[in-house]
């Protein structure tokens, strides 16, 4: 790091600082999980959380506290939703910066833009009147993993086709002219350099999706069912550790509550092994003249 | 002169930094809560903020009544939130709520807890107004809550399935209807769990093959407003104001605002350092207890309690009511 000049020796101290307090939260978080889970690792024990008889704290002698439905149902939940909205918001990305005229381009960005704004609770109550009676029709209860994979599906979907353009958008004119100049068409530009190119960024913004995807409470508690069990079929209700959490956590006693933690913790951990992961995966960009 | 240089002293200077951040953001604060002292409430305008945690049930009842009591108390502010039952029972333990909302009698194992009956309630079960389906009767319910009946067919109905909707666990409601027909939590095979009363209304609503249970004034107030709901019979009776209010229908709970009780008897909100109940919840459950509130009571199909099971506590600030009743020269009318 280069030695700040005087004028500038304010702001770096000023942007440090926000920048360790930033980093400071997540550690926070962090360890404030850990201590409150402490409790339920040490009473009921890792193996319990995989074992024992469904989730059911207040039941049996000594609570029953198996996490396994609920994984599943987030898990399933969250890939339900990535395999829906990825291909359609890459596709919306490549139309948007490759095949639209200008006006058309600008009008699908603004919607993805206000789709991306809509608070999850709405998205929720709509798929609680609208999304789910029609479920309902084709296999009872229509509150199932299916709603769920839908309406979590739409509310990423926005978030990786902007993500995806802008990275599409910034990808160096030549490179693309050189494709043309080759003799290329449009179709084998777009699939030989540039979805290569914008790779990294399509990535990140699956990822910046999968987060929000595991972390969205209120639209899977209204559409989902909150019925713990493994998912058997698409138009079965599952219940996800996020609305777990919401359902629970206002009443749950000492046990329960710290039960209740280490679903929490088991997602916070989820979460960093995605960004990890794909941190580990990011080709290291060699830009040649 | 000391070099500056950060790649020479960076934890020291990042450490620095963030002391200077922290100090900053003390002050702030502290000139900021400075700006907020409580105003302890004095006798004459109530003012302050009071918690009301908990059950779904109640909560659209006190929520009318504090919007009463906060017309004629403009300094007071009231916020009513959900959660269940068993969220307003802990959080009037803990002290997170000034009150806390139960739709249902207190345990054994919540004696420190007093309770203040508003009003009664029943449960009733409901299913969609296009069901054929009139009446069921005990056993089918336990049937059709366990898993053994799972066709509208077999009840006399349009064949389909039936989609069995549970409540969450902590709710109260849910409680009520597994000691009424004697089921175990884990007996009964739900299809859709639900949180609060409304999450059940849309449920049925959306699904033709639905049945529910929840509270009955809030199943009344929406068939009323034309959702397409029909309340059951319970055996012989119909689920009305009038029937809970006989005291013979089957399922009927009271619906509470909790307060912890201290150990001298006197009610306590649990905040603040003194432990007794502060003037503005004195006042609020005095009202909510009066019949100054029965029209909001019977709007919401619920039963106005009779008066001999309030447990108004001793030392209530009386506020004037508008037909003339002496005050303690307290509140103000406003």
């Amino acid at each position: 790091m280069a030695t700040p000049p005087r004028a500038e020796r304010g702001l770096h101290r000023l942007l440090g600082s926000l920048a360790v307090l930033a980093g400071s939260l997540v550690v926070g978080v962090v360890a404030f999980l850990l201590l409150e889970s402490l409790d339920a690792l040490r009473a009921v024990g890792v193996p319990r959380f995989l074992s024992d008889e469904g989730w059911s704290p207040a039941g049996g002698p000594e609570g029953r506290f198996n996490l396994v439905p609920m994984l599943t149902g987030t898990a399933a939940l969250t890939l339900g939703a990535l395999l829906l909205a990825t291909p359609a918001a890459v596709g919306a990305a490549l139309f948007c910066r490759f095949y639209a005229p200008p006006r058309l381009a600008h009008g699908l960005r603004s919607i993805l833009e206000v789709l991306a704004g809509v608070p999850s609770v709405v998205y929720g109550f709509w798929g609680l009147v609208t999304l789910v009676p029609l479920i309902q029709r084709l296999r009872p209860p229509g509150q199932s993993l299916l709603a769920g994979c839908l309406i979590l599906g739409l509310m990423v979907l926005p978030t990786i086709a902007l993500v995806s353009e802008s990275a599409l958008r910034s990808l160096p004119r030549p490179w693309l002219d050189g494709g043309a100049a080759l003799g290329l068409d449009r179709w084998a530009v777009v699939r030989g350099i540039a979805l290569p190119a914008a790779l990294p960024g399509i990535v990140t913004g699956v990822l910046l999706a999968t987060v929000r995807a595991l972390g969205e409470t209120m639209a899977v508690l209204m559409v989902c069912g909150n019925v713990v069990q493994v998912p058997a079929s698409l138009f079965d209700p599952i219940r996800s550790l996020t609305a777990n959490i919401a359902l629970e956590m206002a009443y749950a006693g000492e046990h329960h509550r710290s039960a209740l933690f280490v679903s929490g913790l088991l997602l916070m951990l989820a979460v960093g092994a995605l960004i990890v992961l794909v941190d580990r995966l990011e080709p290291v960009r060699q830009h040649h003249v | 002169m000391r070099k500056y240089s950060v790649s020479q002293r960076p934890f020291l200077h990042v450490l620095r930094s963030l002391a200077r951040l922290v100090t900053v953001a003390s002050l702030a604060w502290l000139v900021l809560a400075c700006g907020e002292a409580d105003h302890p409430t004095k006798g004459r305008a109530l003012e302050g903020k009071l918690v009301l945690t908990g059950s779904s049930t109640v909560a659209p009842l006190a929520a009318e009544i504090a919007r009463r009591f906060e017309e004629r108390h403009p300094q007071a502010r009231i916020d009513v939130q959900t959660g269940g039952s068993s969220r307003g029972i802990a959080d009037a333990r803990s002290g997170v709520a000034d009150i806390g909302m139960a739709s249902r009698s207190l345990k054994e194992e919540e004696s420190d807890l007093r309770a203040i009956t508003i009003a009664q309630d029943g449960i009733t079960l409901v299913v969609h107004a296009d069901n054929p389906v009139a009446a069921l009767d005990d056993r089918q319910v336990v049937a059709i809550y366990t898993g053994e009946i799972d066709d509208w067919a077999a009840l006399g109905g349009e064949p389909g399935t039936i989609t069995v909707v549970n409540k969450a666990a902590g709710r109260a409601t849910l409680e009520v209807f597994l000691e009424h027909f004697a089921l175990d939590a884990g007996s009964v095979e739900a299809d859709v769990i639900i949180g609060d009363n409304q999450q059940g209304i849309k449920t049925v609503v959306g699904n033709p093959g639905a049945i529910a249970y929840l509270s009955i004034g809030a199943a009344d107030y929406e068939a009323r407003q034309g959702a397409p709901i029909k309340l059951l019979d319970a055996g012989s009776m119909a689920p009305t104001p009038e029937n809970v209010a006989s005291g013979r229908f089957p399922m009927t709970r009271p619906l509470n605002f909790v307060v912890r009780e201290a150990a001298t008897g006197e009610l306590s909100t649990g905040t603040g350092g003194d432990d007794s109940l502060s003037d503005l919840a004195r006042a609020f459950l005095d009202f909510a207890s009066s019949s100054e509130v029965h029209d909001l009571i019977a709007a919401q199909f619920f039963v106005p309690a009779a008066p001999s099971e309030h447990h108004v506590p001793a030392g209530t600030v009386e506020t004037s009511h508008p037909d003339g009743e002496p005050s303690n020269g307290d509140a103000p009318q406003s």
